[in-house]
């Protein structure tokens, strides 16, 4: 069976027939083709599908794309600073939070619902948020580097 | 003028904070080079990483009607196949295309020597995974119901999944060729062990296990082929770090001529070794799209690609080192077994390499080494960082650590009693030929030592109420690529094209596999540096062989050092034309201009050219500039011939390594914290400090994964880990501060006096993880990874040997 789905997709409202089981990560990247999000595992192991709903990290290779009705989802497309990078993109890219790349968008929305909740994280804290994404380049510690860096470009008013 | 864009930089290459240039630019009228080496630089590529545009093989848009590809793999781990029965699936509706080992009797393999491997197999399946048919259909849900459908007869024969088994007498050999299952057994001696071990103070022999790990690189392997029916043509895009290999392998494999084939490398989610070789990946993508006479899309899963593996081998250790009361050593013998799995692979060089990297650390005069690679029926080993070096280092650092707290002697200080000799104006030779140009191991060792305070804190550190404390030192090294290239072409190492055009931009053009590690990045440094223009004028294409130079890959770290020095003689030949062009503007001799990046003159009054003004002046007579720049090794570095197979570890230059890492030990649950972690590595010169701290904290991170938790299993040959849950990799919370001390010893042949960064520093965790362990907690760790389990019994053990002793 399929459904409409009506639903906001990165800031822009959208509406989608979509199959019962089709997993939101697969509809982004298939039928939407925003490939930014990133399949790195066969299911929740790693955290590289990171999207946002609600502004809520959610593993999207978890999460039906049907359930998203109603609400809204901003995937890594999303980001960005009038033309420019976002905070947290920023942070990544300056701080070489990211090296291959292919965690990098996980990580970021992950980052990203971490400083819309808490804009002055600790190390701790920065640490629980990401903790359930995988990188395999990094050693974490530039990303705990861009993270933080991140926090500090919000205090001048760049968005995360 | 360009030279004062950085406060106002656009955004994607901010300039650095320490840039040279910019701290030179003092006054008003001055023009001076921009300067970037040495600097904080991020990477070119980061913008479209972090922004999620940046396309991997999976990510790209494919023609509409390309085909699902998916992979029928054995279920058995050692048989002889009596049928293969496709039918059944080619009737279903939706299924384009079905390829067996039937149709291609071909064989595949990284060394030219050991082509082994079908990419679908033939006549006989040797691991539990193993592709025996594959399927392109319409969509994947059809692909996968093909694969229901595929029904395979087969004679079972006895499987081997130890090294033990299938060494021993009577066991069903894996390949025709390869009697006892011995994939290859090497030896020497060079000296005489049994006299340095006579001669020695103390002598110490001990045992190592170290479970065979996986680089689990986060993208999974894909690929994406399209076969052009109409003119007999093939383009394949793959997530590989060696495109040329892909090339060689698809033109073997399909029976195709090389100029009828296109190789392309998006963007590359890591590799670290498994995508040296040629994968069955891209070769069953490529049949599958040829038989259908369309394109393909094959990505893989996760516990496929776990299955796909070529990481590195089970290794069983047997090594006795003697160690006189100066610290220094007299003599190694070591004994190397490695479960090489069912393929031959790099086997061979795998089982060298762990015995020639014995040396070109310390001045070794006595050392026995004895290797056996084994084939078993488990998924093939590979190249996984620092190749060959990684388990035996562990070994031999361990048991130093183990005979220098015996001999009461500071495990630093014999570090430092047994250093090679510096090299001077001649390199340092090592016994088995092994060209050492520059050695930091020293300047390391003081970093570390200093910085961890070693000397202050060492035993000193908190014990007790069920908490324990320690700290331990280790040293590791590795080459900046192998001297000698695989495949032995009589062509330079590297080549390195550079474009200049019209519109003043600079393009460097190379076959170079940037895949996170920064290559792409390095070279625009180099070639920026050299023209003394900001690296926003430069450009690089790589990883379409339809357009760049042929490159021999990312492997052996040897990009840095080899593609580095060609695309510096190429910025240079470019300089030289855009001189003389300058020279014929100014009607003066070349040898008078003055390059200064973005203006060229004849002396300080001159007011001189702009590059632009140059530019069109240099494309008067040639049109289009386009210059070469190649680089080629030494016949110094390229190893001896003392024993079959010493070329193997020949190398322009080493890198080194020391580390300190600090642990707490849990007596009460056995579990293992590292606090803190200080790593040294003599890079040369580092030509982004950002890139080479991030690959030296990727390193040293890694290396802990092995250390810690990460190890394949396999029950019946069957793999039980092929998930990142099963499979074991740190998270951030796992993860310690890794603080890094850039050391530089200028290499004399290295671009800008640079050697690798991305392998070396693996190493050394092991041994000085384990090392602290002992310091902490009084056990030794031989066996790896160091699970809590183990130190649980181990400390367990000790407890009530401590109690018995007292009762």
């Amino acid at each position: 069976m399929a459904r409409l789905v009506d639903y906001v997709l990165n800031g822009r409202p959208r509406v989608d027939a979509v199959p019962d089981n089709v997993l939101l990560l697969d509809y982004l990247r298939e039928t939407v083709g925003l490939t930014g999000t990133k399949t790195g595992c066969d299911g929740g192991e790693c955290g590289a599908c990171t999207v946002l709903v609600d502004d809520t990290p959610r593993l999207s290779c978890l999460t039906l794309a049907a359930s998203v009705a109603g609400r809204r989802v901003d995937t890594v497309e999303s980001l960005g600073n009038d033309g420019r990078l976002s905070a947290v993109q920023r942070g990544f890219h300056e701080k070489l939070g990211s090296q291959c790349g292919y965690c990098t968008p996980g990580f970021i929305m992950a980052s990203v619902g971490l400083l819309r909740r808490n804009p002055q994280p600790s190390d701790d804290e920065i640490k629980e948020a990401l903790g359930s994404n995988i990188c395999r380049c990094t050693g974490y510690v530039k990303i705990i580097e861009a993270v933080k860096y991140a926090a500090t470009l919000g205090t001048q008013g760049v968005a995360p | 003028m360009h030279t004062s864009l950085s406060s106002d930089h656009p955004h994607p290459f901010p300039l650095p904070t320490r840039g040279r240039g910019t701290e030179r630019a003092c006054s008003m009228n001055e023009v001076v080079p921009t300067r970037n080496i040495g600097d904080y630089v991020p990477m070119v590529d980061g913008p479209e990483k972090v922004s999620g545009h940046a396309k991997y093989t999976a990510d790209l848009a494919v023609a509409p009607g390309t085909l699902a590809g998916r992979i029928y793999r054995s279920p058995y781990a050692h048989a002889e196949i009596i049928d293969v029965d496709v039918s059944a699936a080619l009737k279903l509706p939706g299924v384009k295309a079905i390829v067996t080992g039937a149709e291609c009797d071909k064989t595949f393999g990284v060394l030219p020597i050991a082509r082994s491997e079908h990419p679908l197999a033939r006549d006989k399946v040797r691991y539990r995974g193993e592709p025996v048919a594959a399927v392109a259909a319409v969509d994947d849900a059809t692909a996968k119901a093909a694969l229901a459908l595929i029904r395979m007869t087969v004679k079972e024969l006895p499987a081997y999944f130890t090294a033990a088994d299938a060494l021993a007498p009577g066991a069903v050999q894996l390949h025709i060729k390869k009697p006892g299952n011995v994939e290859r057994d090497v030896s020497f001696e060079l000296g005489s062990v049994e006299q340095a071990f006579a001669e020695a103070d103390l002598v110490r022999e001990a045992s190592y296990n170290c479970a065979e790990v996986c680089q689990n690189q986060m993208e999974m392997h894909a690929a994406v082929a399209r076969y052009d029916a109409e003119r007999d043509r093939m383009t394949v895009h793959a997530s590989t770090q060696v495109p040329y290999y892909v090339h060689l392998m698809l033109s073997q494999i399909l029976a195709m001529d090389m100029s009828k084939i296109r190789v392309v490398k998006p963007h590359v989610g890591g590799g670290f070794g498994c995508r040296t070789e040629t994968l069955n990946v891209e070769l069953i993508a490529a049949l599958l799209a040829r038989k259908a006479k369309g394109s393909v899309r094959l990505v893989i899963n996760r516990e496929e690609t776990f299955i796909t593996h070529r990481g590195r081998p089970e290794t069983d250790i047997r090594l006795k080192i003697g160690l006189k009361k100066d610290g220094r050593i007299s003599g190694v013998e070591c004994e190397c077994i490695q479960r090489g799995g069912a393929h031959s692979g790099y086997g061979v060089v795998t089982i060298l390499y762990s015995g020639s990297m014995l040396y070109a650390i310390y001045d070794l005069k006595n050392v026995k080494y004895v290797g056996k690679r084994v084939l078993t029926n488990t998924p093939p080993c590979g190249a996984f960082r620092g190749h060959g070096t990684v388990d035996v280092r562990f070994a031999f650092e361990s048991l130093l650590d183990q005979l220098a707290n015996e001999l009461d002697l500071d495990p630093v200080a014999v570090r430092r009693a047994n250093y090679l000799p510096q090299p001077g104006a001649r390199p340092t030779f090592t016994d088995n030929d092994l060209m050492v140009a520059s050695y930091g191991l020293p300047d390391c060792i003081d970093w570390v030592e200093r910085e961890s305070g070693w000397r202050e804190r060492r035993g000193k550190l908190p014990k007790g109420k069920g908490l324990s404390k320690g700290l331990g030192f280790a040293c590791s090294h590795y080459i900046s690529g192998a001297s000698k290239p695989v495949n032995w072409t009589g062509e330079p190492h590297a080549t390195v094209k550079i474009k200049l055009d019209f519109d003043g931009s600079v393009v460097v053009l190379s076959g170079a596999a940037d895949i996170g590690q920064g290559s792409s990045t390095i070279l625009v440094q180099t070639v920026a540096e050299v023209l003394g223009l900001d690296m926003s004028r430069v450009r690089v294409v790589t990883g379409d062989s339809e357009v760049v130079p042929k490159d021999n890959g990312s492997y052996s770290s040897r990009v840095t050092f080899m593609v580095g020095n060609a695309a510096i003689e190429a910025a240079r030949n470019l300089k030289a034309v855009l001189v003389a062009a300058a020279a014929r503007k100014l009607e003066t001799r070349p040898e008078d201009i003055e390059c200064l990046g973005e203006l060229y003159r004849a002396g300080a009054q001159d007011k001189g050219l702009t590059f632009n003004e140059v530019v069109v002046e240099a494309l008067k007579d040639s049109g289009t500039v386009t210059v070469t720049g190649n680089y080629s090794t030494i016949p110094d570095s390229h190893g001896g011939n003392k024993y079959r197979g010493a070329a193997i570890g020949g190398t322009m230059g080493y890198s080194y390594s020391a580390q300190v890492v600090e642990v707490t030990v849990d007596d009460e649950t056995g579990v293992v914290t590292v606090d803190k972690v200080w790593v040294a590595h003599d890079c040369g010169k580092a030509l982004n400090r950002l890139t080479v701290e991030g690959q030296v904290q990727g390193s040293v991170w890694m290396g802990m994964g092995q250390a810690i938790s990460e190890e394949t299993g396999y029950h019946d040959g069957l793999l039980v880990t092929g998930n990142m849950l099963d499979y074991r990799v740190p998270t951030i919370q796992d993860s310690p501060p890794i603080e890094v001390g850039i050391v530089e010893s200028n290499d004399p042949n290295g671009p800008f006096g640079a050697k690798e960064a991305g392998e070396g520093s693996l190493a050394a965790f092991l041994p000085a993880f384990t090392n602290a362990i002992a310091d902490a907690a009084g056990v030794r760790f031989n066996d790896l990874p160091v699970t809590p389990d183990r130190v649980y019994a181990a400390i367990e053990k000790q407890r009530r040997a401590k109690g018995n002793g007292g009762g």
